[in-house]
């Protein structure tokens, strides 16, 4: 009976070594996720598209692994009461069904043949987009890409509004009109819009779509930033959940991927967030930027490889895409280490 | 498989995305009691001496 389960979701059908691979690249993707808040998903996909999974293998389980990453992130966000349970149920349903006509897209593609090649393309824009946009911001060090970690520590009435926020707020005032934490009211089609925009993005991708819903929370709606990333987790667990069980239906869902995934990744998002306490964020920013850029130019790689039947191509792009993420969690790790001992060091003179 | 769909009731969906779901609580109450046990002595052995550079 078990192993007639287990078969089915996959699990038996992955070698031992994948299931390392998986275990470590889910540690690294973990660290990513726990000290950025963001960035961990969207590296898992085109990885898989890279193994050789098909695209709604890799898109659904990509998607499976977010919405078990979610459940974990919320439990924790829950008990520091950053998550706004109004909001959160208000884009349910936007997300949903956002996420539905991307997941529906990825499959009529498939159906064209066209889906792996399209949503390679996808990540290249994105990945390079969002990359050269953190890079762009950590050079000239005025924040954005990812959470900032001291904002996250202020009072929710310390938080001031963005001016385009208020902006919307005054402009689109179409009933019914709610007031969420923060003191902050605005319409619920105005909630609703940016849901299914970043729905479909998650659907389409297989990401939980925090790193454009997070920044579309905070400047479309207003919320404050821990109550967005707060949120955000909270509404993916269900919009995930359900695209994961949709996926899931069509057999898109690998136990045997999103298992090994999400017991490193767990690991790594502890490490990940504890490192946040220790080290600037400002400071392996670039380094985060980059990473996202070398992803985009290895999926690119992977992509050309793929089309022209270059199995060496495909191998460098699978390299470099984990070996970049590799790099980072090494080099968030190091700093929070050399921190550490570093502020000891000083704790012991001043004691001398 | 192309289109949109209304989710059906299918059993074997169900315990795939409920072992997701429990896995995930199990891996947050799980390295939450490791944390609380060994955190103290891996803070140690990484900084040396007392863990309290926190």
């Amino acid at each position: 009976m078990l192993d007639s389960l287990l078969g089915g979701f996959g699990i038996l059908g992955t070698s031992p070594e994948m299931l390392a691979l998986f275990v470590g690249f889910g540690l690294v993707v973990g660290v990513l996720f726990g000290f950025f808040g963001m960035g961990g998903s969207f590296l898992v996909t085109p990885a898989l598209l890279m193994l050789d999974y098909p695209a709604p293998v890799a898109v659904g389980s990509g998607m499976a692994f977010v919405f078990g990453t979610a459940v974990i992130a919320t439990l924790k966000h829950h008990d520091l009461g950053q998550v706004d349970y109004k909001l959160g149920v208000i884009m349910i349903t936007g997300t949903t069904i956002g996420i539905e006509v991307g997941r529906a897209s990825v499959y009529y593609l498939e159906s064209l043949g066209l889906a792996g090649g399209i949503i390679s393309v996808a990540y290249v824009v994105l990945l390079g987009g969002v990359g050269a946009m953190v890079t762009r911001d950590a050079l000239k060090s005025d924040g954005g890409g990812g959470i900032d970690h001291e904002a996250a520590d202020k009072d929710l009435d310390e938080y001031e509004i963005p001016e385009i926020a208020k902006k919307i707020q005054r402009t689109v005032r179409i009933p019914p009109m709610v007031t969420l934490r923060g003191d902050v009211r605005v319409s619920a089609w105005v909630i609703t819009a940016v849901a299914f925009a970043t729905g479909v993005l998650s659907g389409f991708l297989g990401v939980g779509g925090g790193f454009i819903r997070m920044p579309a929370m905070i400047y479309a709606i207003g919320v404050p930033v821990p109550v967005a990333v707060g949120t955000d987790l909270f509404e993916i667990v269900f919009s995930g959940g359900l695209g994961s069980y949709l996926y899931g239906q069509g057999g898109g869902v690998n136990l045997g991927i999103v298992a090994p995934l999400l017991f490193g990744s767990a690991l790594g998002a502890r490490v990940g967030s504890a490192a946040t306490a220790v080290v600037d964020a400002e400071g392996i920013k670039i380094y985060f930027g980059g990473m996202l850029v070398i992803g985009a130019i290895a999926v690119g790689i992977g992509e050309v490889g793929s089309y022209i039947g270059n199995p060496t191509l495909e191998l460098l792009g699978l390299v470099l895409v984990i070996g970049a993420a590799v790099a980072v969690a090494f080099a968030i790790l190091y700093t929070t280490v050399s921190s550490l001992r570093q502020t000891r060091r000083q704790g012991t003179t001043v004691t001398d | 498989m192309p289109g949109l769909e209304v989710p059906t009731w299918d059993p074997e969906t169900a315990v795939l995305i409920g072992t997701i779901l429990l896995e995930a609580i199990v891996l947050y109450v799980g390295y939450g009691g490791l944390e609380r046990l060994f955190g103290p002595y891996l803070m140690k052995f990484l900084i040396g001496g007392e863990a309290d550079a926190r």
